[in-house]
Order: C-alpha cells, then structure tokens, then sequence
C-alpha cells in the first residue's frame, strides 16, 4: 500500500499557498462559486475540499436551479395536507401517515444519464440508490416501479438501451427480493439520445420507528458500512486525479475506470436485513445513505442535521483500490454504503448485527461538540469546513425564464384538421392499429422480466392501473401507488399537462379503490440555461403545485433531472408525478380485468368530448403533435375518486380501469383481455363514434358493476353529480369485443395485435 | 407438524414459504444458514431467492453452508424435503436430485403465471393432488431451463419422478417441459415454480400451490400413524 500512497494536500498547505491555481473550472464550478467557496473558509479548499464543494453544489445536489421555484410547494400546501406528512421536502424520502400506527415512505429519483452511457449499471443502481433512501428513514422498502421513456420503439439505438435497462432493473431489482408493481414505459424521438430511467420504492414503518438523518450526541461514533469503496462512479472528480497525478502510476492512467457505478444487489439485500434488524435493535441515532457525492455528501448533511460538528479519519474507510486520494474517497459514488451515528455503549452490539448479516462495518470518527466537518487523512487535516456550507448554502440561481416563440405555432397548430376514419371498417382498422402502436401496445415482455410475487405483499400489478401491497397482514390495509406523465400534453401545456399527469396519477390510485394521499415527482427536462426550458419548468412546478392543492395531497418531495438534450434538442418535458392512495382493506381492491362476477354492467364515468391534442391518435395515425391538451378539471377528479373509493369500499364494482391514452378503444380491449371475458359494448347514438372511442378527455374510468348492484351504484353517482352512461354489458360466452354497429373482435386477434409488438421489436 | 424454512444470504421468498407453511396450518420453524442446527423440524423447505446472489453458479455456494450439512444428513435418512426454485437448486449443486439448471433460453428473466400438471401424486408433497391436476402457479426464473443427459432424463420418466410438468408455453427451455423432480423416495422433491406465492388468490393467480403444504402435512400424519 505505501509504494501507492498518494500525494496528500493538507490545510495548512492551502492556507500556505493561497495562489496555487485550481481546477475548478474543470470540476464545474463557475469563478463566483469558487470565490464563495473561498470566502467561506477564508482560504483558497484544498483538493479534497474542492472535490467536496463540487460535487455537493453540482446541479444534481444542490438543485441549484431549481430550488427558487419550490416555494410554489410550500405557498401551495396547507395546514390541513402538512397534518398528513410526518417528513416532508429535504428529507431522504417522504413520510406520511396511514392510520393504523403505519406510516409510509416513497421517493422517486432519475438515473437518467448514467442509464445512456451503461444501460444496465445505470438502471440497476438507481434502483439501489433509491432503495437505500428508503431505507434510511428507518423503513422496510416493499416494492418498487420504474417510469422509462426511450427513444423511437424502431431505432437502432433503443435496441441497445431498452434490453440493458430492463435487464438491469430486473437483475438488481429481483436479486433485492422487492416486488416490480409498476410504472410507464413511453416511447418518444426526443429520448432517443436522453433515456429517463425514474425509479421509485415505496416504504413502511411502524410511525414511531421513523429514522432522520441527523448526527446528535457528542461522542457518538460514525460508522461506515457495507461495501467497499472503489474508484467507481467517480465522474468529474478523476479531473484532480489527472491535474496531480498525470503519469504518474498512482495517477490518472490506472484510474480508467466506468464513471457509471457498478451495483452489487447482493450485498444490498443484506444491508437491508443488516438495517431492519439495527433500526428493530435500537441502535441507530441518525442514518444517511450513500449515494450521489458519496462520503461528502453524507459526512456534511448527517453533520449539518445535526447538533454538533464531526470528525472522520477518511484513511480507515475500507477501499478497494489502492492509491486513492481523500478526493477520490470523498466523491467515490460505489454502491451498497450506508453511513451511521452510534451511541458509543452501542457499538459492540451493532458491530454484531453487522457480522451477522456479513455486512462489513468500519467507525470512521465521531461528532463532536464544535461547528466543523473535519477530515483528517493519516493524522493530517485535509478537509476542514462548515458542513452547512457543503449541504445547504449551495449555490442558487434564478435561472432566465421565457416561453419559447414557437410556443403558439405549436398550440395554433391543432388536430382538428387531420382526416378522421369514417365508417365502421376504418374505425375498426383503426383500433387494430393503435392497439399495437409501440406506446399503447402490451408492456408485459418488460414486465414479465420483474418479479411481483415475492413477499407476498402484491395485490395489483401491471397492467392494472396501479401497483398495490398489502402493509398490514392482520387488517389488510394497503397501499396503491402509480406514476405517470404524458410528457406531448406538457409540451403543448406545461402547466395543464403537469396537472394532467397529477389527474392520472391520482385516477389510477382510485381505480384500484386507494384514496389518493400524497404526491413525489421527478422533473426531466432539458438545460436549465434554456430560458424556454425554465418556462417549461417553473409552469410545471406551478402546475403540481396548485393541481396538489386543489386535490388537497401534499407534495412530499422531488427530484429534478436538467440537462436531458442533445444539442438544442431537448426532451419533450417530462415532469413524472407519483401518487400514493391507502386502502383500509386490500381485500376490497378493485381488479383491471372484468369477469370476475358472471354477469356485469359497463359504465363510462365522466364525460368524454373531440379533444385530439397529444393525442395517442394523432400521433400513431398522422405523426401530429400540436393544439391543446385535453381540459383538466381536478374537482372532477376527486368527486371521480371519491366515488371509486366509496365503491370498493361497498363491494358496488367488480372491476375498473381509467380512460387515458388511445382514449376508451383502448380501455376496452385491455379490459376483456385482462379479464379474459368477451363484451358487448353500446356507443352514445348522439356523439360521433369516432371521438367515442379515441378521444383522451380526462376525467373518465370504465367501471364494472355486478348486475344486482346497478342501480346503486348508478343512483350514487347521480346524487353526487357524476356524469356516467352505460356502455355496455360483459358477454362471457363470446369471447369477443363487440362494438355495436362499428365491429366486432374476437379476443385471440385483440391479443396478438396487443401483445406481438414488443417482443417483435426486442425479441 | 414443525416445517422449517431456509434463510440463506440472499434467499427472498422465505417471508412467503413461512407464510404459506402457516396458512396450511402447520408450525412453520425459521432455519438460519450459517447454525448446523434443524431445531427438531419434521420436513425442511429451501425457498426461493438469490443466495449469494447466485455468484459463481446458482445454488452453488448455499450447498456449503452449515445447515446443509444437517439438511443433507436429514434427507438421506428419510426427511421431507423441498427445494423451490433456488432452492431446487442447492438440491441439485447438493446432488441430492439429479441434473442442474442453467439460463433461461430467452437469456433473460421469466415471471409469468404458468400453468403445471401434477404428473406424480405420490409424492411426500403432492398427495393432495389429483394424479395429472393442472395447477396455476407463478414461475419466474432466470436459471431455470432443467438439463440433465438423455440417458439420465430417461431414467426419470420411466421411474416416474417427473412430478411437475409445463403446460403450454415453455418459460424458460427446461427439457422435456420438466417444472419439477423427485429423488426414488418421493421424499425429496424439487421444483422451479412457486407455490408459495399461490396460496391465496388475493395475492397469487390461485390458491392451487396450497396443496404442496397440505401434502406435507398429510404425509407426517401418515408417517406417525
């Protein structure tokens, strides 16, 4: 080890020689940041400092253009929605209360660009990284779902990144033993250079079991555990390495190594059992995990959260690479690491926890009673710095904001023109056609790739509209979540598209008969210095804002993801909203298919009128994106959800699924084939079949009701005002979609045009 | 009747397999890889999962651990034993069934509801079936084509210790559509599937993989009597 030993800078030696030039610049850090960082310590950081700051105040940490547009989550969140979270914004994850004694945790977060570079690596660590947050606010992670989007379904390049980024979700996700209850996969040009790869888990906890991130307690020990740390994931930092170091053998040269990490589900299987039981044990004061800038990131906000100050001896962080520089130790982003505050007369028995579950665990310092973060390297300062400075007083940019010129063009520019089928053998081609369009067509070759089964948790998951698990086994109460975006709806409308995704994000919860309860998002979008992309971004955040304040469900916290373009291209704006419901009793869940009762009614929920803007229509048939976005109306929504909740709760429904892209056409045939049961469906005679069956109206689910409760349900519906029309009947027997007087399918041609795409495509 | 449960590093399915073991009213006893101890268990289950993330081979490492060691010892004198999916393949690495089980030939993942058919009802953990039920339970899979020789695959059919078979689409190339085998006694059965995740039909496709737990028990009364 010592033949490698690198070349350390100390403080003193900073301090001494206050003109070295620096790489900032090359780190990304702009001239006044760097000055700021210089007036904070009242010298010019070290390296180990700089890699610090540089990675703490990146875009991806710091949030520093999009943080002065969150007061729109605060101004926009009541007393009443702040009653129901129990951790909020900045934490790890979201926590809101259940009922019962159960609080649940969800968070989602991209792994966008890493999943371009490495398809595979890139998914499956950011189902780790999101997994470990989960686990930090003292949780038991109990299911995951991924949002992806992907370029054309045809091109060249999406036969790389779609196969590597399902393999890698599906061998981490898998081997972690959490059940894949659903998601989006989205297929659109824009991604083609710019994948999203959003992953989200979702967590419970007894409420008082719940775990923040903090270092109290003078004396208390730090502790590091889990796997080692290696030069993986070490990005913009390996630029120090070769500024210092350039041929050097302990230098840049032997430090090729992926900047994408490399995850290990193994060892993250046991760093969650290794943590359930630590959290069962009480042995835990505060817990960060160890994810985006590493060590840094975690030393300075387990320190800022907390009383004190802290101390860490970074040379007995266990590596595996020798010759690394404390930069390197600092900003490494490998895998499967957690780091811990334990009371001193604790250590002995968490050291054994860790043993047990072979987990390998190291103290690496202590808190303090002072002010600083103090790093020491083989008994010499390297990094000595207000840890607040590092986690909280970033960088924050108000960022140029206009909306694009070509802004009304495109919204002039409306569907209403464009040839529509007429007559029933057109109209039949039609939904024959879309049905096996690449962004309406069966998900399962992906799907199929992830295990829903185990723990025995999954009460719904894909294709329904929503993923649900059961949280209690004594009295059923579960949970339903659900993400989506239409990022075409956004791109004509940012703000009424954001609110469109938060309409169906809360309808799917519904359908599957969970109160909609609590909101997280992931913002994808192009670069922030694009005053047009800003536009995008602030009518978004405003949209989720305002949208979650009328459904009266708190946001509980975010991500954001910039820079999602390829030269001045950007993504179509892709603000993905997650929603999560609580049902009192899985057992009255509401199921996607029909026939599960043997006669039963069809209703249509909600009014549907020629609304073609963004549409799945538009863009299979005729490659058209322009005009408005279907009307959101969000007081609709919840009259909408409120009904749905109250007939699961009643056992009124049999079966329901929501109304979104590629309009009821689309809801149909996924009905009988999940259900596996033929229908007979009625159209309005007043309303023109073609708008019927392909319009995207918001505000609208399917229902299935047993026959003797009809009435009922149909009664309720009117007396609170409810638009609904009956469209049609269940026809077990069939074994065919009848639309009246348009066509008629039978279930095997549904099926194989539903469900032959994807595995065409990808084999 | 005690029936315990493996937990390897790496095993997932446990939480289920203990559920499932109760949910069939029997005691159910959680084993710990690393204790040479089966604390008095009358059948044993290695469930399904990663154990040591399937590092190496599948199944090939958990074969060395200390509870096998017990669990070997136990099988070859006479105790129940059923390995699903990782399980069935540390039973086979143990060599207490024959063949082993390699990549899907798709190459990639399979979870999917399946159907099977009981093609052996005499078994220590099939009695309750009907001999040539067809059942629906979850498979799902990465390695899990079975492969054993010609000669050897041969053998099985004519002893009749193919116990489950794929019906319809074969999930991941298993040859001769086998889903699962018995050793001569009938006693030690492997399988891919998983009935632990078919026990209730509110969380499973069925509750058809019920029947692997009742059997179990229905052989212990048997043996008692």
């Amino acid at each position: 080890m010592t033949s490698t030993q690198p070349h350390v800078e100390t403080v003193s030696h900073a301090a001494a020689t206050p003109d070295a030039p620096q790489p900032y610049a090359e780190l990304g850090l702009a001239d006044d940041e760097y000055e700021r960082i210089r007036d904070i310590l009242g010298r010019r950081p070290t390296e180990a400092e700089l890699a610090m700051y540089s990675v703490m105040w990146s875009e991806h940490c710091s949030y520093k253009s999009s943080k002065v547009h969150w007061r729109h989550w605060k101004e926009n969140t009541t007393e009443e929605m702040r009653a129901k979270m129990l951790a909020g914004i900045g934490e790890n994850a979201g926590v809101v209360d259940i009922g019962d004694g159960w609080a649940v945790t969800f968070k989602i977060e991209s792994h966008n660009h890493p999943s371009y570079v490495e398809p595979y690596q890139g998914a499956a660590t950011g189902v780790g990284g999101i997994v470990r947050d989960i686990i930090a606010m003292g949780a038991r992670p109990l299911a995951i779902m991924d949002s992806l989007r992907f370029g054309a379904a045809e091109a060249t390049d999406t036969k790389r990144v779609l196969p590597g980024v399902v393999a890698g979700i599906s061998g981490y996700g898998n081997c972690l033993g959490l059940p894949n209850i659903g998601g989006e996969v989205v297929f659109d040009p824009s991604y083609q250079g710019n994948p999203l790869v959003n992953a989200m888990c979702i967590g419970a906890m007894r409420a008082q079991d719940l775990h923040l991130a903090h270092a109290s307690g003078t004396g208390n020990k730090v502790v590091l555990f889990g796997a080692r740390t290696g030069l993986d994931g070490i990005g913009g930092v390996s630029v120090l390495a070769s500024e210092t170091f350039s041929g050097d053998e302990s230098g840049a040269g032997r430090k090729k190594l992926p900047s994408v990490q490399v995850g290990d589900p193994f060892t993250e299987k046991l760093l969650i059992e290794c943590c359930r039981e630590l959290f069962r044990e009480e042995l835990v004061v505060g817990i960060q995990d160890l994810g985006g800038a590493g060590l840094s990131c975690a030393t300075s906000e387990l320190a800022s959260a907390g009383d004190g100050g802290m101390r860490v001896a970074l040379d007995r962080v266990p590596l595996r690479a020798e010759g690394m520089t404390p930069a390197e130790v600092l900003s490494s982003e490998s895998q499967e690491r957690m780091c811990a505050v334990v009371r001193p007369e604790d250590m002995d028995a968490f050291l054994r926890v860790c043993a047990k579950w072979d987990v390998q665990a190291t103290e690496i310092g202590e808190v303090t009673d002072g002010e600083r973060l103090e790093i020491t390297w083989h008994g010499e300062t390297v990094v000595d710095v207000p840890p607040g400075s590092l986690a909280h007083e970033g960088p924050e940019y108000h960022r140029p904001i206009a909306r694009p010129a070509t802004q009304d063009a495109l919204r002039a520019d409306t569907p209403d023109a464009l040839p529509r089928p007429s007559g029933p053998a057109e109209l039949r081609d039609t939904v024959l056609r879309m049905i096996a369009s690449p962004n309406l067509c069966s998900r399962s070759w992906v799907t199929d790739q992830y295990d829903r089964y185990v723990r025995g948790g999954t009460v719904l998951a894909q294709p329904a509209d929503a993923g649900m698990i059961r949280i209690d086994e004594e009295t059923g109460r579960g949970v339903a979540a659900a993400t989506d975006c239409n990022g075409r709806y956004v791109k004509l409308d940012p703000y009424a598209g954001t609110q469109l995704a938060l309409a169906e994000a809360y309808r799917n919860v519904a359908t599957g008969g969970a109160m909609p309860l609590a909101v997280t998002n992931c913002l994808n979008f192009g670069s922030a210095t694009d005053p047009g992309v800003m536009w995008q971004f602030e009518q978004a955040v405003r949209g989720l804002a305002e949208g979650c304040r009328e459904l009266g469900i708190p946001v509980t916290g975010g991500n954001v993801s910039f820079y999602n373009q390829t030269g001045d291209t950007a993504i179509l704006p892709t603000p993905v909203v997650g929603v999560i419901g609580v049902i009192d009793d899985v057992r009255r869940r509401i199921p996607t298919g029909i026939g599960a009762e043997p006669g039963e009614t069809l209703l249509l929920l909600g009014e549907t009128a020629d609304e073609f803007g963004g549409s799945d229509w538009a863009d299979v048939i005729h490659g058209h994106l322009g005009g408005l976005p279907p009307a959101v109306d969000l007081r609709r929504e919840k009259l909408l959800a409120e009904i749905l909740v109250a007939g699961s709760r009643d056992g009124m429904i049999s079966a329901a699924h929501d109304v979104s892209g590629g309009g009821l056409a689309q809801t149909l045939v996924e009905t009988v084939l999940i259900g596996q049961t033929g229908a007979r469906v009625l159209l309005d005679e007043d309303q023109d079949p073609f708008v019927q069956l392909f319009s995207e109206s918001a505000g609208r689910v399917l229902v299935a009701v047993p026959r003797t409760e009809e009435l009922r349900f149909t009664e309720l519906c009117s007396a609170r005002g409810l638009p609904w029309r009956k469209a049609g009947v269940s026809d077990p027997e069939s074994g065919r979609l009848e639309i009246q007087d348009i066509a008629s399918f039978t279930l095997d041609e549904l099926r194989q045009a539903w469900e032959g795409t994807l595995p065409a495509l990808f084999g | 009747m005690r029936i315990g449960a493996v937990t390897f590093p790496g095993t997932l399915d446990d939480v289920d397999t203990v559920r499932a073991i109760r949910h069939a009213g029997a005691e159910a006893v959680e084993l710990w890889h690393g204790d040479a101890d089966l604390r008095g268990v009358d059948a044993v289950i290695l469930p399904g999962g990663f154990s040591y993330g399937d590092y190496l081979r599948a199944g090939a490492i958990a074969r060395f651990a200390p509870v096998m060691e017990r669990v070997i010892e136990a099988a070859r004198g006479g105790m129940p034993v059923l390995g699903i999916c990782n399980g069935f393949q540390v039973l086979c690495e143990a060599g207490l069934l024959p063949g082993a089980l390699v990549r899907n030939h798709k190459l990639h993942f399979v979870c999917r509801d399946q159907w099977l058919r009981v093609e052996r009802a005499t078994t220590a953990w099939t009695g309750r079936y009907e001999p040539g039920a067809e059942i629906l339970v979850p498979v799902k899979n990465g390695e899990g084509a079975y492969m054993a020789a010609e000669r050897e695959l041969d053998e099985l059919e004519g002893e009749g210790r193919v116990v489950f078979r794929y019906l319809e689409e074969n999930p991941n190339g298993s040859r001769r559509d086998i889903a699962g085998i018995c050793d001569d006694t009938g006693r030690i059965v492997g399988l891919m599937p998983h009935p632990e995740h078919a026990v209730d039909a509110l969380t499973g496709p069925s509750d058809d993989g019920l029947g692997i737990f009742l059997s179990a028990m229905d052989s212990f009364v048997k043996g008692a009597a």
